[in-house]
């Protein structure tokens, strides 16, 4: 019965028929559009809450003068090592590993962060001396008010090496810089 | 009528029996078998008949069966686990404890689902070579071949998901550098990533998403796309049929018996056998579990899942967009339009295509092992004493270079093994797939078992 139909009025018939083909096709692609941005928004990884001194957010490392120089504090809970560099500069730079995301310990007597996981190596200033990690540790931004070392570990920096910039000094008079 | 006004004077157990499935329930005749096959559900994923020449053990090996079996297996464990477990981070390890110390069968329970998940990946990777060694991708099947690959991504996945869930911390650094790997596909590696891990690093979203992975989304993309797998199968007239040489007709009006019981039986037998086996496996060996996850100390080494470890290794040698994405990338491609070539042959049904097909196969294997294992070792203890390599930048002296350099190599084996031995194309492509899947297997093995302390090389004894 339907297929006689349509055989009857072909052309105005196909016509309305093409016509509302597109417009159902069309409102398709918008509802999978529209389902699409619903189920990404939804997985979308959100910022979580974070308590006062824990990674994510500023945490207070210290005074400027309880850091000597050429030294490397940890920081278990802020995720971070602090660098004072030979010159006074501070340096927070990041536990992971460039490689694959280790977590790499600093090892006093040979002066490097060397990776357990695959043997990378980095020097005090962040910088891979040894392969198979190509790209220097992430730093997180330094700040130091009052004599005080602040570390804003929510603001990750990824660089490829250290350049004199990275560095932070106290510009108070009297300090090792 | 006739048959309603008969269920009428039944039993009432037994017209409600009947309403189920119509047939006996013991069929004798074999019209009787014939019409359960056809009209039970479960049972009719296989036609009434089948030829007789595929009931032969070694022409599937069984190795399909096997696999849905471990699935299912897979399928009842898991959902017994999923009582037991708790997805969050600081719970996760203690109720793996208390499920293995206080839970009657638990450590039994947690037992199977570890083994038949290892060796589900390993009966698919040979049912996948079954397939391919008797010609079974050819036309019309080319398309269930693919979906075949996406079932083995999917397994590989839900592997790996499961993988985090013990989290001790094997578990947890597995994860991270798995992950890791993720983030140097160029483009949309960081992306991936951090979706994955729903933050910068392992934690509680991961386990969320993994569990959601894990429990909900990969369990039923599995079924559907083994669904869709079994009715490929079907449709193509069941499995291949085989034959002794590619002279002989496929005949399909060869001698054909039915399939119950001839083939129900064989697969209940392989099924009771494969249940038993790993039974009694799981009855002695038990799941490791390592010390609780501690983000902030990685064990030496840190490995992969022994099923990546092909990836870890290939890692360790070339350069990480390059051996996570262009080769994967490359290898994948290969084998999926592998069907689609311009085939000289039809091989379906025909071992190796050839006995000359099959010499090539053994040669290529052998080849490859070789040239595996000694570009490993120079790799390792030669390549930095080459000057020139050093001069450039690793992008290109440990990236580009060696790829270019293997793919060429690829397309040279080729030529040289169609004009040395004047093979078919058939011939010289299965010799690529031999060559590239022993590779393949090297890897895996050298860095699942012999990659030890800072990831040298080292003897596991
Ligand atoms: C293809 C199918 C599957 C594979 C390959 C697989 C694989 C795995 C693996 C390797 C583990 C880690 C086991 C360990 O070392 O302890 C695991 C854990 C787990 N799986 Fe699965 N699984 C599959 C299906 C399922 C299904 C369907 C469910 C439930 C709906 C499930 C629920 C779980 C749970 C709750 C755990 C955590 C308990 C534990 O670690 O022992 N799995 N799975
Ligand atoms: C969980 C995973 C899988 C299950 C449960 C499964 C199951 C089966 C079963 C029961 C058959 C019937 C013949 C036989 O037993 O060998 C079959 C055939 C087939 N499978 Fe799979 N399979 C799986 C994975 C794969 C993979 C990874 C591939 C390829 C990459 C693949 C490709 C094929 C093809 C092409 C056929 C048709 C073979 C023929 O006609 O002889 N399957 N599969
Ligand atoms: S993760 Fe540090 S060297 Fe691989």
């Amino acid at each position: 019965m339907v297929k006689k139909q349509s055989t009857e009025h072909p052309p105005v018939q196909s016509e309305r028929r093409s016509f509302l083909n597109t417009i159902w096709m069309v409102l398709g692609a918008v509802a999978l559009g529209e389902a699409a941005w619903l189920i990404t928004s939804f997985l979308k990884p959100r910022k979580r809450k974070i308590h006062q001194g824990d990674f994510g957010g500023a945490i207070t490392a210290g005074p400027v003068s309880s850091f000597t120089n050429n030294t490397v504090t940890a920081f278990p809970r802020g995720r971070f090592y602090l660098s004072r560099l030979d010159d006074g500069g501070f340096l927070a730079v990041s536990r992971q590993c460039t490689h694959l995301g280790c977590t790499i310990p600093w090892e006093e007597k040979e002066k490097l962060f060397i990776c357990p996981c695959h043997a990378s190596a980095f020097d005090i200033f962040g910088n891979a001396v040894k392969s198979p990690a190509s790209r220097a540790l992430d730093i997180f931004k330094v700040y130091i008010e009052n004599q005080t070392v602040y570390v804003d570990t929510g603001q990750m920096i990824k660089r490829s090496e250290f350049r004199k910039e990275q560095a932070v000094y106290s510009t108070a008079p009297g300090s090792k810089a | 009528m006739n048959t309603h006004t008969e269920n009428d004077q039944k039993h009432f157990i037994s017209r409600f029996r009947r309403s189920i499935s119509p047939g006996p329930i013991i069929p004798r005749t074999d019209k009787e078998r014939k019409s359960a096959v056809i009209n039970f559900f479960a049972l009719h994923i296989h036609p009434p008949t089948v030829p007789e020449t595929v009931l032969r053990f070694t022409h599937t090996f069984g190795l399909g069966g096997m696999a849905l079996v471990l699935i299912l297996i897979q399928f009842g464990t898991g959902i017994l686990l999923k009582f037991a477990f708790e997805p969050t981070p600081m719970t996760a390890y203690a109720s793996i404890q208390s499920l293995q110390t206080k839970t009657p069968f638990g450590q039994l329970i947690r037992n199977l689902h570890h083994w038949s998940a290892s060796l589900l990946v390993m009966i698919i990777f040979l049912h996948m070579l079954r397939v391919y060694f008797t010609g079974a991708f050819h036309s019309p099947r080319q398309f269930n071949w693919i979906i075949g690959w996406a079932i083995f991504a999917c397994v590989l996945a839900a592997n790996f998901t499961g993988y985090l869930l013990p989290y001790d911390q094997l578990a947890y650094w597995a994860v991270m550098v798995s992950t890791g790997m993720l983030g140097y596909i160029p483009v949309i590696g960081p992306t991936l990533q951090s979706f994955f891990l729903g933050g910068a690093d392992v934690g509680p979203a991961t386990m969320r998403i993994f569990f959601a992975f894990h429990t909900a989304l990969l369990p039923v993309i599995v079924l559907i796309l083994a669904g869709f797998h079994f009715w490929r199968v079907r449709k193509a007239g069941g499995v291949v049929v085989p034959r002794a040489s590619l002279a002989e007709i496929s005949d399909n009006n060869q001698v054909r018996v039915p399939v119950l019981p001839n083939l129900l039986m064989r697969e209940t037998v392989t099924a009771l056998v494969l249940i038993a086996g790993i039974l009694a496996f799981s009855v002695f060996f038990n799941a490791t579990l390592g010390d609780p996850a501690n983000p902030g100390l990685s064990p030496n080494p840190t490995k992969a899942p022994w099923y990546f470890a092909g990836f870890q290794e290939l890692l360790l040698h070339i350069h990480p967009a390059f051996s996570v994405f262009v080769i994967p990338l490359a290898i994948t491609l290969f084998l999926m339009l592998a069907p689609y070539i311009n085939f000289d042959d039809n091989s379906e049904g025909v071992w190796f295509v050839s006995p000359k097909g099959r010499r090539m196969a053994i040669i290529s294997g052998v080849l490859s092992v070789l040239l595996t294992l000694v570009l490993i070792l120079i790799d390792d203890y030669a390549a930095t004493g080459i000057k020139i390599l050093n001069s450039i930048p690793p992008e290109i002296s440990q990236g580009a270079l060696p790829t270019f350099i293997l793919m060429i190599g690829m397309g040279l084996f080729y030529r040289l093994m169609k004009s040395r031995f004047s093979a078919t194309n058939n011939e010289a492509v299965q010799s690529v797939f031999v060559f590239i899947m022993t590779a393949l297997i090297v890897l895996t093995i050298v860095g699942a078992v012999f990659r030890g302390k800072d990831m040298a090389l080292s003897l596991p004894w």
